[in-house]
């Protein structure tokens, strides 16, 4: 794999393209040079108000700086160390970036044995859960059940009565014939879903992990309905090597019709002139264009990145969550700082959640998401009931949360990840205690 | 009382309880058969039959709510009712005893075990 880019590298090779000194550089933080040469060497903890100077110093921003690749590398070597056997030795969670930063290529395999592992965990887990919970296995158990204790006891009464009536005779071979069809049916009906189970499990994640797999592959664009390649979507889908199963096919067919109608609401020109206007304000979008502010969330996540990053107030990058009623994430889109969990539940503080707790009330909140270096973002959450699929249907909600990167001192809700993994102490929200050790915080090393 | 053979069995599965007739009748049990699970409760108390033959898996009603409701009517606390079920291990069968079962017989059972077993729980009534 490529050699991580880790803060003080950044730094580093930030101060070398501008050829500043690195004496310069310290005594204009007010740091010794010494200390500066460690820090660009990965060997001490940065601070987010040191690191927040030296930006400023280079002249780019502290999350430029701060996180990258590594962010998610550090998170994934945390996930293997909680996963790790709880009798055995502990990782040495304070030396994360030590070992990433040495041995880049083994932390990024142990990164990948982790997921590979929770994937197959949780295989065995839907399987053991289909087996014991499957209906159309239990219906044919008892279907198979019923069909042999018929043909049994009428093939038994047969055989070992000698002076059974003629009458009776006919209509106990008739049972035979009859019970030996539906036992044909139901042992046909069985070998199919069986077949079919087999099918869809080849794919080794689950049908979302799979479809997210595949936009994050596409930079979470699909093409504009009039682009060229707009046609041939439904190939690409087919095409996909990250679609493996039926499930995911067709939970990628439905997102890419989501995505066509909600381009054709809010056609990429016009949204884009919009935003330049207006700035990424959810709300004003959705009066502009007189469209769902689902929609205008879900555009405002999977702009073309080329256009997103032309726009006139600077590049954006949003990123975006949806759940359903019972709060199971239905679609996650990561940007750096704000990796949704790829299992389990998330962090119970997300404005998200508030939204899914009163619907069509419109929330919005500053959050800073836990971490090494905490990351700012303005979140947007609404929930609406989906439209209904008869009269007479359960009402069905969604909820949707927009993040978008933010910046300066003002008072923020401090959210997380996930419980497991989430460093917070003492946090109202928490519903399982972190596997992990709290992580030493960031502290500002400036002398 | 010795003499009397009243049986009622409830089997929802037609060609089943068929078969399972024909053999108590030729055994000289006089059977009644009952699919709904709903009504075995008032089929009970009218025809007061000597023994129940009782499907776990019913519509309606569950086999073993019937056997629970059963249970609790002082008139019925003892009265053989041998439980046919799907599975032959673990919960069924616990829970088939716990409902009072006085026997248990796994789905697919020889006609012989049946026979073998309403005789035995119709004697272990009257002995008792």
């Amino acid at each position: 794999m490529a050699r991580i880019a880790l803060t003080g590298t950044r730094i580093r090779e930030r101060r070398t393209i501008l050829r500043i000194r690195q004496a310069d550089l310290a005594r204009s933080v007010g740091i010794s040079p010494a200390y500066l040469n460690l820090i660009e060497h990965n060997r001490r903890r940065i601070g987010a108000p040191l690191l927040a100077q030296l930006a400023e110093a280079l002249g780019t921003s502290a999350v430029a700086l701060a996180e990258g690749a590594e962010a998610i590398l550090f998170d994934g070597l945390r996930m293997a160390a909680a996963a790790g056997d709880p009798g055995g030795a502990p990782a040495e969670l304070d030396r994360i970036e030590e070992f990433a930063s040495l041995f880049p290529g083994w932390a990024g395999l142990l990164v990948n044995r982790q997921e590979r592992v929770a994937s197959l965990e949780r295989m065995v887990e839907t399987y053991a859960d289909r087996l014991s919970h499957d209906p159309f296995l239990l219906d044919a158990l008892h279907e198979l059940l019923s069909g042999v204790t018929a043909l049994r006891s009428t093939a038994t009464i047969l055989a070992e009565t000698e002076d059974i009536e003629p009458e009776w005779q006919g209509r106990f071979l008739r049972t035979i014939g009859e019970e030996g069809e539906r036992l044909s049916a139901t042992a046909a009906a069985l070998a199919r879903h069986l077949d079919a189970l087999v099918a869809a499990e080849t794919g080794l994640s689950a049908p979302l992990d799979q479809v997210e797999a595949w936009l994050a592959a596409c930079d979470w664009h699909l093409p504009e309905p009039d682009a060229p390649g707009a046609r041939q979507i439904e190939a690409r889908i087919e095409a996909a090597p990250q679609l493996a199963g039926t499930a995911a096919r067709d939970l990628a067919r439905r997102y890419a019709r989501q995505a066509e109608a909600d381009a054709r609401a809010l056609p990429l020109g016009d949204f884009l002139s919009a935003i330049a206007r207006f700035g990424p304000e959810p709300a004003r979008l959705a009066a502009e264009f007189g469209a769902p502010l689902g929609a205008v969330f879900r555009r405002l996540a999977t702009l073309p990145p080329e256009a997103a990053a032309e726009l006139p107030g600077g590049r954006i990058t949003a990123g975006l969550v949806i759940c359903d009623g019972s709060g199971t994430l239905t679609l996650r889109r990561p940007v750096p700082g704000f990796a949704p969990p790829r299992f389990g539940a998330a962090c119970p503080l997300w404005p998200l959640y508030e939204a899914l707790g009163r619907p069509m009330q419109p929330v919005q909140a500053l959050i800073e998401v836990a971490g090494r270096m905490p990351r700012r973002f303005r979140a947007f959450a609404f929930c609406a009931p989906l439209p209904p699929a008869s009269f007479d249907a359960p009402l069905l909600v969604e909820s949707m949360m927009l993040v978008l990167p933010a910046t300066g001192d003002d008072a923020a809700r401090p959210v997380g990840t996930a419980c497991r993994i989430c460093p917070r102490a003492n946090c109202p929200g928490r519903n399982e205690p972190a596997l992990l050790p709290q992580p030493e915080p960031a502290r500002g090393l400036a002398v | 009382m010795t003499t009397d053979r009243r049986i009622l069995l409830v089997e929802d599965e037609p060609h089943i309880a068929e078969a399972i007739r024909f053999i108590l009748t030729r055994a000289g049990w006089l059977v009644a058969v009952e699919p709904d699970g709903a009504a075995v409760l008032g089929r009970i108390r009218t025809l007061r039959p000597r023994v129940v033959v009782l499907d776990v898996m019913l519509p309606g009603r569950s086999g073993l709510d019937i056997l629970t409701d059963l249970r609790t009517d002082p008139a019925f606390s003892t009265l053989p009712v041998l439980m046919l079920t799907a599975r032959g291990h673990g919960r069924d069968r616990e829970a088939a005893e716990q409902a009072g079962a006085t026997a248990f017989l796994a789905k697919p059972f020889a006609n012989a075990d049946v026979l073998a077993a309403v005789e035995r729980i119709a004697g272990a009534d009257q002995a008792g």
